[in-house]
């Protein structure tokens, strides 16, 4: 009874459990290690995004400003590693922009009492807008660190290989669990998604909270922007455009609920895995265009609202 | 006994109005005290002063003989005072054990001992509450009643020493509110102190052990409940001594009317969890005056008459048309207009000028297709403006810039130019100055002269009194009585409202 939360988690893995058995009857070569772990590779950005973007939508919230503060973390990483200043130096520095962006939109939201859509859009402009600032061209990165970074191949039994952001990602998903369920911060974070008013009145921090979860999401944002980096290898205004939305689809599909309170991120992980995989079939597939992956995701994101919506329903009618 | 909780001479002041003056409250360990008052009396101001949410001006709050000052609601739990309120104030997605103990879970090197929470949250609820129920599932699966048992619960781990619930029971049904009444008497034999507020007289002289009484922001005395009758507490509470209740001049001679033709027949008229069936006729040309405390159902019946809420038992019917009401909408095809006590959420319309609020309910009756001309709206607004006196004068202002006074006239334009045959007005006259107050009256008694029944609701029973033709007396959601002619007086209607073989 009480697992009906767990429901949406549930349909999510399974539906991505579906897929994978059905491109591997489909498709020769499709049912390996490898297949599985380029998934890991190819998405360990959006991954890592979802997880800062579980917590804001968990609050209640939403933040459209993570595909450009990914843009602008490669543009800044791009022109200032091309100027010669040390890799670590860089990350650290766009770790720490990220951070204090997000965490300003929380002040913004939380202090003025201003929606979170109409912030973080600010904010979406704002950081996509910067980028330009900094060069309208791509810069294209040679500094050894970060092309090591990109070719390094983490080499696991059975001939296959994760890259290092594939680790960096499933250390963000592990910490992320860990936040949500057995941290302050996290439970409180579920609470104001509840019920803003009542976790004020239960003498919860409700302010410090909300700028922390906005923070956490602007870290996230900037530690995918550095595995961005490694992955394309350079800076540009254009990287990750919209990918704000691809985002929000994986955390719904994993069964985070829209109106906060709810959500898991390992759902999210699944979400994840769910856009890769149909990316993977219709690649395999040879002669499907690549936009099939946004029809798909489009179906499904409506179907998993709805499954929401009916559950919450029941939930109300069954209680009493 | 030394009281747990000593409050003295508690002033606080809002710009314009005094709302606390010079109050005392005492709450021993082990009691129920009942705070009493009607609307304004102060008693939500004296609980907020406790709770720190507002400061007060001066006096003085003591936790058990030491003086203690709260900011704010935290600080308040910390020095043992808690607050379980109407509306529950939990988060619906948490589990059980998590509203219990969110803020001061056990936690340990870094993570929180899920497994101890759910132990103590059990526990707690088993030895103190008596409720056996899986802490692990969400609030939101469980009625409102255990809602509220599971908000105590939370104010007890916080090692509460003085409780304050705040209209507990409003959303409860009977056997629930046993149910908590039950566990109110095992909390108190347990040391616990328990401010109780509500309007239900019955669950007052069933639960308590004290009583103190506010009366527009005064002290008007604390008194045990066996020292107490009904009446006398009803008289404090509303604001007329017994003595002078004896001279008081019988209204009933006034209405020399006769009595018209029946307009509106309810019959066994109900609604569950609103109020009980009741049977009231109202005839054409007659003020029928409600009265009764707040919470009694006033409003209820009102919004039952008028299709608002729609009644589950009994039937309704207009006289004539032989029609019945489900809704609004055939209320008002029917002639019936309903002026809301709330003004500001169901009334006026801030951002439109006084014309416009008042063509309003006309244009809505005769469609919006069908634009009634400018010209036309100006002489109807200044035709109402001339005979309420309206100030100002000017039907072009814009109706937040009217004092409350003119606001109401104005709303009662609204509903009096689709010259309806029965008005329902349900505190026509709060929060407006005497002036004002006795111009509505004299227009309600006008009004009905010219042959339109009216339904007149009010908290104060000399304007009642004053208007009404005959009265239905209200109490805890029933109708108890009703009285005309010379049997209605204040000593009457005052003994009606409150009820019980005492007094």
């Amino acid at each position: 009874m009480l697992k009906r939360n767990y429901i949406p988690l549930g349909v999510t893995i399974g539906l991505f459990l579906l897929m994978f058995v059905a491109g591997s009857f489909r498709y020769t070569g499709f049912f390996s290690g490898q297949v599985l772990l380029n998934l890991l590779i190819d998405n360990a950005f959006l991954l890592i995004t979802a997880v800062g973007m579980t917590f804001v939508i968990v609050s209640g919230g939403i933040d459209l400003s993570v595909g450009s503060v990914i843009a602008l973390t490669t543009m800044v990483s791009a022109s200032l590693l091309q100027q010669g200043w040390p890799p670590a130096l860089v990350i650290l520095l766009v770790l720490i922009m990220g951070t204090i962006f997000g965490t300003a939109m929380g002040a913004a939201i939380h202090y003025f009492n201003i929606q979170p859509f109409i912030v973080t859009l600010a904010g979406m402009f704002l950081a996509r807008g910067l980028c330009y600032v900094i060069s309208i061209n791509t810069i294209t990165i040679d500094n050894a660190f970060y092309t090591a970074a990109a070719q390094t191949k983490i080499k696991l039994p059975g001939d296959q290989f994760v890259s290092i952001s594939v680790i960096i990602a499933l250390v963000v998903v592990a910490l992320g669990i860990y936040l949500a369920h057995y941290t302050k911060f996290g439970r409180n974070t579920y609470a104001i998604g509840g019920s803003e008013a009542s976790s004020l009145l239960m003498g919860l921090p409700v302010a410090r909270t909300k700028l922390m979860v906005y923070g956490f999401s602007g870290l996230c944002s900037a530690l995918a922007g550095v595995v961005f980096t490694f992955y394309m290898l350079s800076g540009y205004g254009l990287h990750a455009n919209g990918m704000e939305l691809d985002v929000i689809a994986a955390v719904v599909i994993g069964g985070t609920l829209l109106t906060g309170g709810v959500g898991y991120v390992v759902g999210t992980f699944f979400g994840v895995m769910i856009q890769g995989v149909i990316q993977t079939i219709i690649s395999f597939e040879g002669t499907l265009s690549s936009w099939w992956t946004r029809i798909v995701i489009g179906v499904l994101l409506l179907l998993f609202i709805l499954l929401q919506r009916l559950l919450g329903e029941r939930r109300l009618a069954e209680r009493g | 006994m030394e009281p747990i909780l000593h409050m003295s001479g508690i002033h606080k002041t809002f710009p314009g109005v005094k709302a606390l003056k010079n109050v005392n409250f005492r709450l021993f360990p082990g009691e129920v005290h009942a705070l009493m008052g009607e609307n304004g009396a102060g008693k939500s101001t004296l609980i907020k002063v406790l709770t720190g949410v507002y400061a007060a001006d001066q006096g003085l709050v003591e936790m058990a003989g030491a003086p203690i000052r709260v900011h704010s609601p935290q600080e308040a739990q910390l020095a043992g005072i808690s607050t379980v309120y109407q509306e529950i104030n939990l988060c619906p997605n948490l589990s059980v054990a998590e509203n219990i103990y969110i803020g001061h879970e056990p936690y340990r090197f870094g993570r929180v001992r899920w497994k101890e929470m759910n132990r103590n949250a059990e526990r707690l609820l088993k030895e103190r509450l008596h409720l056996d129920i899986d802490v692990t599932r969400p609030l939101e699966s469980y009625s409102v009643a255990v809602q509220q048992l599971i908000a105590i619960a939370r104010a007890l781990s916080i090692s509460a020493k003085v409780l304050i619930l705040d209209e507990p029971t409003s959303s409860l049904d009977q056997s629930e509110v046993r149910q908590l009444f039950a566990i109110m008497r095992k909390l108190k034999e347990q040391g616990l102190a328990i401010l109780f507020v509500t309007h239900f007289l019955d669950q007052v002289y069933e639960i308590s052990d004290r009583i103190t009484i506010l009366r527009g922001g005064e002290f008007m005395g604390e008194y045990l409940v066996n020292e107490l009758p009904r009446i006398e507490l009803v008289s404090k509470m509303i604001g007329k001594e017994l003595e002078m209740l004896e001279e008081f001049p019988s209204s009933a001679e006034a209405s020399g009317r006769p009595a018209g033709q029946l307009l509106l027949n309810a019959a066994g008229l109900g609604k569950q969890g609103s109020i009980e069936p009741f049977d009231l006729q109202i005839h054409q040309g007659e003020i029928v005056g409600l009265a009764g405390l707040l919470g009694s159902g006033r409003t209820e019946l009102a919004r039952l008459l008028f299709g608002a809420d729609r009644h589950d038992q009994g039937s309704l019917q207009m006289a004539g048309s032989g029609g019945s009401i489900h809704s609004p909408r055939q209320a008002i095809d029917e002639g019936i207009a309903f002026c809301s006590e709330n003004r500001k959420k169901e009334g006026i319309i801030d951002d439109l000028t006084v014309r416009e609020n008042i063509v309003l309910a006309l244009q809505a009756a005769k469609g919006w297709f069908r634009a009634i001309p400018r010209k036309c709206q100006e002489e109807i607004a200044e035709e109402y403006i001339r005979l309420l006196n309206i100030h100002p004068s000017d039907s072009e202002q814009l109706i937040r810039n009217l004092s409350g006074g003119n606001q109401q006239k104005v709303l009662l334009a609204r509903w009096l130019v689709t010259e309806p045959k029965l008005l329902i007005l349900d505190e026509p006259t709060r929060g407006i100055d005497i002036g004002a107050k006795t111009e509505i009256q004299k227009l309600v008694l006008t009004l009905a002269e010219k042959g339109m029944s009216v339904l007149f609701i009010s908290s104060e029973l000399e304007e009642v009194l004053r208007v009404s033709d005959r009265i239905a007396v209200l109490r805890d959601r029933r109708k108890v009585k009703e009285m005309s002619g010379a049997e209605m007086n204040q000593q009457q209607v005052m003994q009606a409202i409150a009820g019980g073989e005492k007094g």
